[in-house]
């Protein structure tokens, strides 16, 4: 009996877990994708991997002996994250520094050429998204209508983060701006004075050329 | 989605040691709960669309649902990307050519796998950042949420207001994050650039100088015979 419910679940949860975006790549692509978040916020990526199956001419819905490296690089190229998952797997990280995230996936084949195809079902939550407002609610009990409040009050977290995140952005452009500015002013007074230092030099390399020439 | 399959087994967990006719009644529950749960997802990721390359993604709609649909590319080339999006028969619902920025949004007539494609053909050198939000079926409600269909409290329909208006929000922000990296991004280049410019403009400057000099010494000391000859000019 255990069994089978725990059976039943597993199909169920296959089936569940089967929706959703999907891509193909091949055993020995990597794929990556760029999440750019504020800092202090939560990114799970839930993934699952299917082996082509030519016999079939489908997709295998498990497939053992089926690894993902997964890593993730912050805004500073910083390797935050790099480990070997099976062939689903849920992970998740907060980032620390805000900026562009990396997330790249690529298998753990050790084929040669570009090897099977690989079904990799994907599935990317950020900040306020990513809390499992089941669990909240159950762990806190909380009535719904606090939950609803707590959700907006995550929402209402997120936005400000996103803000702070976009003052900080905001910084960087007028830094490059103002560099870009002063870099123009500065490069244009010494590009006048090199050409002056040019001709002026020109001028006197010349005359005294000529004179010794006594051409003049 | 693997969340709800986790807590699942976590209730498998902990039941263990109850009687067989709670593990019937769970079991019925949760098989309810999973079918009356409809394929809800939404996914928004920023990917690295290389030249010359064309990527798909893939996603399974059922019938009458609706999907949103909105690209965005904040870096590279001229910033423009091909957007063709088909139904599982293959006909092209939607289609772009070099574009930078749009949404859509449509209803399926049919259920199956639609496929959203990115094409970067027509540039040979630079790759292209996309931002992809591809949102299906409405946001899935609160735990606990919409179990009672009772009239709704004030309280409520202002929450669920909120939420709305906040969702707006986080969209909005999400797209002037996306457009100021297209402004960054160019003022990066053209400080980068300015630089190298600026460098060379510079050396060439000074070699072009060195040279006419070089070149004018040439014409009076090479011909040694004719100095006469440019004397009497």
């Amino acid at each position: 009996m255990r069994n089978q419910f725990i059976c039943v679940a597993l199909l169920l949860c296959a089936l569940n877990s089967a929706c959703g975006l999907y891509f193909h790549i091949s055993e020995t692509e990597r794929k990556c994708f760029i999440e750019e978040v504020p800092d202090e916020t939560t990114v799970i990526v839930n993934y699952k991997v299917e082996l082509y199956d030519p016999r079939s001419n489908g997709f295998m819905p498990s497939s053992p002996g089926i690894g993902m490296h997964v890593e993730v690089r912050d805004s500073d190229d910083k390797v935050i994250l790099s480990r070997v998952y099976s062939s689903q797997g849920r992970i998740s990280f907060t980032s620390h520094t805000p900026g562009e995230h990396v997330i790249c996936m690529y298998s753990n084949s050790t084929a040669w050429f570009s090897g099977a195809q690989l079904r990799v079902h994907l599935d990317i939550q950020v900040g306020e998204h990513a809390i499992d407002y089941a669990n909240v609610a159950q762990k806190e009990k909380l009535t719904e209508l606090q939950l609803r409040i707590r959700q907006l009050l995550d929402q209402v977290d997120q936005i400000t983060k996103e803000q702070n995140y976009q003052r900080y952005r905001e910084e960087r452009f007028r830094h490059t701006s103002e560099s870009t500015n002063s870099r123009v002013l500065w490069w244009s007074l010494a590009q006048t004075v090199v050409l002056v230092c040019m001709g002026f030099w020109q001028m006197r390399h010349l005359k005294s050329f000529f004179e010794a020439k006594k051409l003049v | 989605m693997l969340s709800n399959c986790h807590r699942t087994t976590m209730n498998a967990a902990t039941s263990r040691q109850n009687s067989t006719k709670l593990w019937m009644l769970t079991l019925v529950a949760g098989i309810a709960a999973l079918m009356q749960m409809q394929c809800v997802s939404g996914v928004e990721f920023t990917f690295d669309l290389a030249d010359n390359a064309e990527d798909c993604f893939y996603e399974e709609i059922k019938r009458n649902t609706s999907a949103y649909f909105e690209f965005q590319v904040s870096a590279g080339g001229q910033l423009d990307v091909d957007v063709t999006l088909k139904d599982p028969q293959g006909k092209i619902i939607y289609e772009q050519k070099r574009s930078t920025f749009d949404s859509y949004q449509f209803v399926a007539e049919t259920s199956g796998v639609y496929t959203a494609c990115f094409g970067n053909q027509f540039s040979a050198f630079s790759h292209k950042i996309v931002y992809v939000d591809f949102q299906v079926g409405e946001e899935p409600a609160l735990p606990g949420v919409d179990e009672h269909a009772t009239v709704l409290t004030q309280m409520e329909t202002s929450s669920q207001a909120i939420h709305k208006s906040l969702n707006d929000i986080l969209d909005a922000q999400t797209h002037h994050r996306l457009r100021e990296a297209q402004g960054r991004k160019r003022a990066d280049e053209l400080n980068h650039r300015v630089m190298i410019w600026s460098t060379l403009e510079t050396a060439s400057m000074v070699l072009i100088g060195v040279a006419l000099i070089i070149i004018l010494r040439n014409f009076f000391t090479d011909r040694k015979p004719s100095q006469v000859h440019y004397g009497r000019l």
